[in-house]
């Protein structure tokens, strides 16, 4: 008897301090996510009211953010261009959706498949592929168009250095969002109500117009909005095609304000109405979606009524092949045509043919090893903190084991509004000052790179274990484990596959980002796609296209693991470019 | 203000006082064995520069075959790219970069100005270089030169349709079919920018940017797209590029147009705190000797200040062509409003 309460007695002994446990950490948790939050936003602030030419505290700056003209020209052109590419996503991705989810089309796995291909491209290096493709002179859509009619060296068909050409470029990178809500969500239409209106006699169109296509339009609008989002941050692809054609949108126009002597102050100051706009289109978006239940009013009845293609087929065929050549056959052909020829002018011929830029990229040009090694450091490392601290957080917040555990979540999804050039603004501020002198190190951009990612990887932990029910936890508290011990021996590998996906998701993330990063790197602490981008400016394509397919290698080499996981299918990526 | 007083102090020194000045700067060094011994033990260099990268990695690669053991990585960007990484990063504390070098002369009267400099003068430099194209306190020298040059596709434009002066490439027979870099970026087309306009007026540059010009970044960008096809005609650009890319067989042609050519002088300096001190010496030393000036010439096409390098017979001498030269101190002052202009003209 005395020796029973003795073990309980040890065993409350070992539960009540692990159990402690859990408080630290939270405690813990809750300073760091919010360090990585606030303290960039504050100095944005800041900065934002102190004058760059004298100390003290001004209004200058929001002064001349509205009457400066080139100022607001780059952020008119900047909505008008993420407007534009949001409507053009949903315009393409919605059919593609509902033919992949709802018709009988060959190869729909396939079709899947590949979109999700176009979205580990890196947007920028879509931007480079499409200035090879479709540049008015040398593009080769340009050039085979003229071989073709025997028309003579002034005809031009396509023009990528345009406003227009900006937004084809940038929505053939963006529809993947679009894409994936949409036939997740055709997914789960139930098919009884479209039976309901067929039985009523709705022909097909009707049911389409009037059953399908109203339980998919928040999937549409938010999948529209976040393509909106994307653009309107994004930096690579306006950098490198909107500055050839002489504009600015917002993003390249903050980062010319770093040009030597910097304006911070000003920077600051531009960067607050992206914020603002940022903020109120995910708010837009959650009030949408908060709306999605009643697309699932059914639940599951039934697998989704598949329309049935009579000669129509070949027209939904075509459709299917020009998006998907567009989007990634087109412009993957063009990176490797250029890798292996002289100039990108050259016809592609034996003769033309040289490894060259393989050679030049591996081993004459001393930046490549530095680059592809911080690259897959930062990669991994922030894939494992983000992931570590996803599980945590979401464990704490979905199984609410500490008062305020809300709050954390909150934290870890708060960074989702900060633009990266935002971001990348508020911690140069934050960070490089004699203080922490962690600009030059690669300290800043983990700290960058877990910032942009830790709402992608809590989005997808939290929802993972909300699938996972408490009752195995139970059996572990109950013989005595502590909540961290059942997270790890327990829940953890019940997750196992979430955890990877996410894991990997947060891997590909890191490795596309440039926004941010193009204002955080030094000479020591250069990454692929910065090198990219300098290559760029210089005009070595050949280089350029060498180290876009080694990154996209390497890409595709994780998301190949990660497609290994059968849970994978719908994951949802990170919303950032 | 205070920098414009003092370059004009410097220049007066360095005009007046050409011995008492040249007291100032240190004694010059030669690469003693013990010096080569200290570089190995460092094992790296670290070099910030603007020449384009082909022709630095070579540069480098001669570096290492001539001094073993010490490895060089090249740092490159656009020459205010340069300057702003060097600025931010001394500005923050950081010192990454041994050595510097950029083809905007205002950048080393910033850094001199800023005591970011360490003065010494390899050997080379004091017997053999210029008065004119060295710091008279030994903090930097000419490193290389090159023109900022009008060019165009001989096999695409026929001579008779090429411009002849600058004020000819505002005909509307030009209109779309020319490429240009931006002086945010180029030290080169900086310096070119603000020659020109004191040469022709900023009027000038207004007319030009209604011409459609296709805008790109570095100054070795234009001949890439001469090469590449993409326009036929370039504003501006690096003739070392041209060179280069004539001796590759691609077919451009340089016009030197009578009113003249912009000359940009790339200056070289070893930084106060470099973290490779010696190999920094070494390497400072390295960049002026006779090899490494006549690869410049022979693989870069560059122009070099050193009276023993040998060009290239299909080179037009400098002595032939004239040549715009820019006053670093007085550019200084302007570049606010070469930015602020080019963005009004160009739109970017």
């Amino acid at each position: 008897m005395s020796a029973v309460s003795a073990t309980s007695a040890d065993m409350a002994e070992t539960r009540r301090k692990s159990f402690d446990l859990s408080m630290p950490i939270f405690i813990f948790l809750a300073l760091l996510l919010t360090a990585l939050v606030a303290l960039p936003l504050f100095w944005i602030i800041f900065y934002s009211f102190r004058s760059d030419t004298g100390a003290g505290a001004t209004l200058e700056n929001f002064v001349t953010l509205v009457t400066d003209s080139t100022l607001l020209q780059a952020y008119g052109l900047a909505i008008g261009m993420s407007l534009a590419v949001g409507l053009l996503s949903c315009v393409v991705a919605t059919p593609m959706a509902w033919l992949v989810a709802r018709t009988d089309l060959p190869g729909r796995k396939w079709i899947r498949m590949l979109v999700t291909a176009s979205f580990v491209t890196p947007p920028f290096l879509g931007a480079i592929a499409y200035e090879i493709l479709a540049a008015p002179n040398t593009g080769l859509a340009n050039v085979v168009y003229r071989k073709i009619f025997g028309l003579d060296q002034s005809t031009v068909l396509v023009n990528i250095y345009t406003f227009s050409g900006l937004v084809f470029a940038i929505a053939c990178f963006t529809f993947p969002y679009v894409f994936t809500l949409v036939s997740n969500a055709l997914d789960k239409v139930p098919s009884d109500l479209e039976d309901a209106s067929s039985i009523l006699g709705g022909n097909a169109m009707t049911t389409l117009r009037k059953v399908t296509i109203p339980m998919v339009l928040p999937a549409m609008l938010a999948g529209t909005l976040i393509a909106i989002l994307q653009s309107l941050t994004m930096f690579g692809s306006p950098a490198i095609i909107a500055l050839p054609a002489g504009f600015h949108v917002i993003t390249t126009k903050i980062w010319s304000l770093f040009q030597f002597p910097p304006r911070l102050g000003l920077a600051a100051a531009s960067a607050i109405p992206l914020l603002i706009l940022t903020i109120i289109l995910l708010q837009t978006q959650k009030a949408i979606l908060g709306r999605k239940g009643y697309t699932v009013l059914g639940g599951k009845s039934g697998s989704p009524r598949l329309t049935k293609f009579g000669r129509w087929k070949w027209v939904a065929i075509a459709f299917v092949l020009t998006v998907l050549s567009l989007t990634i056959f087109f412009p993957y052909l063009a990176l490797v045509k250029t890798a292996f020829t002289n100039t990108v002018g050259d016809p592609l011929t034996w003769d033309t043919l040289t490894l060259k830029h393989w050679n030049f990229v591996l081993f004459e040009f001393s930046a490549t090893r530095l680059a592809m090694w911080n690259t897959m450091l930062l990669g991994v490392l922030t894939a494992t903190a983000v992931t570590a601290i996803a599980l945590v957080v979401s464990y704490l917040v979905v199984r609410r084991s500490v008062t305020g555990s809300k709050y954390l979540g909150l934290l870890a999804t708060a960074p989702v509004a900060i633009p990266g050039i935002v971001l990348g603004v508020g911690l140069f501020l934050s960070y490089a000052n004699p203080t922490f002198q962690l600009y030059g190190t690669l300290w800043i951009l983990l700290i960058a790179f877990m910032t942009i990612e830790l709402p992608a990887g809590y989005q997808q932990m939290s929802s993972s274990f909300a699938g996972v029910h408490p009752e195995l936890e139970e059996a572990g508290r109950i013989l005595g484990a502590s909540r961290m011990t059942t997270l790890r021996h327990i829940t953890a590998p019940l997750l196992r596959t979430s955890v990877v996906a996410a894991w990997c998701f947060v891997f590909v993330g890191t490795i596309r980002e440039l926004s941010a990063t193009i204002l955080l790197t030094t000479a020591n602490t250069k990454l692929v796609s910065v090198i990219i981008y300098d290559l760029n400016e210089s005009g070595d394509l050949g280089a350029i296209c060498v180290l876009g397919i080694l990154l996209l290698l390497i890409s595709f080499a994780v998301v190949y693991v990660a497609n290994r996981v059968p849970v994978l299918g719908g994951a949802q990526m990170s919303t950032r470019g | 203000m205070r920098s414009l007083k003092f370059a004009a102090a410097a220049l007066a020194v360095s005009v007046f006082t050409v011995s008492a000045s040249f007291a100032q700067a240190p004694a010059p060094y030669s690469v003693s064995p013990d010096l080569l011994e200290a570089a190995k033990k460092e094992g790296k260099v670290v070099f910030y520069t603007a020449t384009d990268v082909a022709v630095a990695e070579k540069l480098a690669e001669l570096f290492e075959k001539e001094f073993p053991g010490i490895d060089v990585q090249v740092e490159r960007a656009g020459s205010e790219r340069v300057f702003q990484r060097v600025g931010q990063e001394y500005s923050s504390g950081i010192h990454n970069a041994d050595v510097t070098e950029t083809s905007d002369a205002v950048h080393f009267l910033y850094f001199k100005k800023q005591g970011w400099l360490e003065p010494m003068v390899p050997q080379v430099v004091a017997d053999k270089w210029p008065e004119d194209e060295k710091d008279p306190d030994g903090n930097f020298a000419a490193y290389r030169a090159h023109l900022s040059v009008m060019a165009y596709r001989s096999d695409l434009m026929p001579e008779a349709d090429a411009p002849k002066t600058w004020t000819d490439l505002l005909d509307p027979k030009y209109k779309g079919k020319m490429v240009k870099a931006h002086p945010g970026y180029s030290g080169t087309v900086m310096t070119a920018t603000f020659v020109l306009s004191e040469l022709l007026g900023w009027d000038y540059f207004e007319k030009l940017g209604k011409q459609n010009v296709m805008q790109v970044q570095s100054s070795t960008e234009p001949p890439k797209k001469l090469a590449q096809g993409e326009r036929v005609l370039e504003v501006d650009g690096n003739e070392y590029n041209v060179f280069r890319l004539q001796d590759d067989g691609v077919q451009i042609k340089i016009v030197y147009p009578e009113e003249g050519t912009p000359l940009a002088v790339g200056n070289a300096a070893v930084m106060k705190q470099a973290p490779h001190p010696n190999a920094a010496k070494v390497f400072y030393a390295f960049l002026f000797s006779l090899e490494a000036q006549q690869l410049n010439s022979d693989f870069g096409g560059l122009r070099s200040f050193h009276p023993d390098v040998k060009e290239k017979a299909t080179k037009t001498p400098l002595s032939k062509i004239k040549v715009l030269h820019s006053d670093p101190a007085k550019l200084e002052t302007q570049i606010q409003t070469i930015k602020t202009n080019y963005e009004k003209y160009f739109g970017t």
